[in-house]
């Protein structure tokens, strides 16, 4: 490999990073020569002094609050999609009856159901955990469902020429062909976990970054909403990440060709 | 000789979903002996994987009965060792484990005896330093070679192949029945070997089915008497070319054409 080609494999990760930090003073610029309104678009200077101004222990309280809600919908998602997956894999009936439901389901606003949800669920964490669930199952669902059933049929021959049971059929077999499809799905649906939780918070909360975006804004602290936002995106980036790295980690064989 | 594998005028119909049907197979009939080499080939959608699922006792017979050893198969047998078309190996897994996949899939357990049987069949289909990787990593040769491993670790007394070469290109295809050839010596067993391939029939088996369109039936069973041990040179043999063209009349006399002579097919 060239010295060139190295550099190049190096940086790779990082480019997101660089564009970003080349684009810090293009912006800062930007606002400073347009005078662009800081209710418009603050600039990043004004972005670090709001986050700087606000205790650093108040940031992770609220980011603490936010990535709780996330990561709990987001087990109890799975916790549910998969089950019901390998149940509409197992009974055409089911499916029938049950996928046209989950469409519904999934196809009403979130942030409708969200007030609703929290009248019938009081105001703890569990219409929170609800709002979380619903964004995101779906994506679950079909992926775990597709997976299953992309399964080849010589294995399910194979698994019955042995007379093994059922659940040694799924278990074995369909569930981890699965994979791939599942860590798709994950993907989608983390990133969803954090926007369930923001919804949430919007409707109900008193901590959490959603919470604190709303509370900013409505003091019109413009920046401080701002760098909530960014607390945010960062958020939902390592989350990514983290199921990439846990896929690498423990399933690498369910990579694509190309990223192996 | 009492005949090992029978059947019985069997017939197969699939049901479909939307309720039509599709008759897939019409009054079978034939006996295989006991450690007897025996190949199927006809037209497509003629029934041969159709003949193979019934063997297998994965599907029950609409018509007739299929009997092993004057037993009617109810159920999938312990005795039956599949290869299928495509090499359907578990991508999650080594090559050791996609052998030992059906012991571990049957009975939960894998015993130290069990690990070093399946090592001696990897050997055995040679792929020794190969019993650590995973399938992607093994060319779609080796993928075969790995399935039929598989098939031989429960030591089935019938081995079901359906095309199991067809995925290969030729050199490597003829490689793998010399191959199939020298495990079948050193372990007999009954075999039903589907193919397209008419020379690969005739070079391989004792007997070669020739099946009729839809619904298949058994059109005419041939006994190749070339001597074994099979090796290239049973190619060169006379013999060999009048039992391929026979066939291929015979294949061809169902399709209504004329001039065989002219045609060469694989
Ligand atoms: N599961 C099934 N359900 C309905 N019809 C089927 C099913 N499997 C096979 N058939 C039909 O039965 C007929 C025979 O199929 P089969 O797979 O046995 O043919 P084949 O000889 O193995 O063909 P090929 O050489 O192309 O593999 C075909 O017409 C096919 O459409
Ligand atoms: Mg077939």
């Amino acid at each position: 490999m060239s010295i060139y080609l190295k550099i190049k494999h190096k940086l790779q990760p990082m480019l997101p990073f660089i564009t970003l930090l080349a684009l810090l003073p293009v912006w800062e610029f930007i606002c400073w020569f347009a005078k662009v309104p800081n209710f418009v678009l603050p600039s990043p200077s004004e972005i670090i002094s709001a986050f700087l101004n606000v205790e650093i222990t108040r940031w992770l309280d609220h980011s603490w609050a936010t990535l709780r809600v996330a990561l709990l919908g987001f087990a109890l998602s799975i916790a549910i999609s998969i089950p019901l997956a390998v149940i509409m894999v197992r009974s055409q009936f089911l499916t029938k009856t049950l996928f046209p439901l989950l469409v519904v389901i999934q196809s009403t606003p979130v942030v409708a159901i969200a007030p609703l949800l929290i009248v019938i669920l009081g105001s703890g964490e569990a219409p929170r955990l609800a709002i979380t669930c619903l964004i995101t199952f779906f994506p679950l669902v079909v992926a775990a469902t597709t997976g299953m059933l992309a399964t080849p049929p010589e294995l399910i021959e194979l698994s019955k020429s042995l007379r093994a049971s059922p659940v040694k059929e799924i278990w074995q077999i369909r569930l981890p062909y699965a994979i791939p499809h599942i860590f798709s799905g994950l993907k989608v649906a983390v990133t969803l976990a954090i926007i369930g939780a923001v919804i949430a918070e919007f409707v109900a909360a008193e901590k959490g970054l959603g919470y604190f975006v709303q509370f900013s804004t409505s003091y019109f602290k413009i920046p401080q909403a701002f760098a909530a936002l960014i607390f945010l995106s960062i958020m939902s980036l390592v989350l990514f990440k983290a199921v990439h790295w846990i896929q690498t980690l423990y399933f690498s064989w369910s990579l694509p060709a190309q990223e192996k | 000789m009492q005949p090992y594998v029978s059947f019985e005028h069997v017939g197969h119909t699939y049901t479909l979903a939307n309720g039509q049907s599709v008759n897939a197979l019409n009054d079978v009939n034939f006996q295989i002996n006991k450690h007897e080499f025996v190949a199927v080939v006809g037209p497509s959608g003629c029934g041969k994987s159709t003949l193979l699922r019934l063997l297998s006792g994965l599907i029950q017979p609409t018509q007739g009965q299929v009997k092993v050893f004057n037993q009617s198969i109810t159920q999938p047998r312990d005795d039956v060792g599949i290869v299928f078309q495509k090499p359907t190996l578990l991508p999650w897994l080594s090559v050791l484990d996609n052998v030992l996949f059906p012991l571990k899939h049957k009975y939960g357990v894998v015993a130290k005896k069990d690990k070093e049987q399946a090592l001696l069949l990897i050997e055995m289909v040679g792929l020794k330093d190969f019993s650590q990787r995973r399938p992607d990593q093994l060319s779609g040769g080796m993928q075969q070679r790995v399935g039929i491993a598989r098939a031989l670790l429960l030591d089935p007394d019938i081995l079901i192949m359906d095309e199991p070469f067809s995925a290969l290109d030729a050199l490597t295809r003829e490689e793998m029945g010399f191959e199939l050839l020298k495990i079948w010596n050193e372990k007999p067993k009954t075999v039903l070997f589907i193919t397209h391939s008419i020379s690969e029939a005739v070079l391989l088996a004792d007997k070669v089915f020739v099946m009729s369109e839809r619904p298949g039936t058994l059109a005419e069973a041939i006994n190749i008497d070339l001597p074994r041990p099979r090796s290239l040179q049973t190619i060169q043999d006379s013999l060999f070319s009048n039992y391929t063209s026979r066939i291929r009349k015979h294949i061809y006399k169902q399709a209504n054409i004329e001039d065989v002579s002219t045609k060469t097919v694989a």
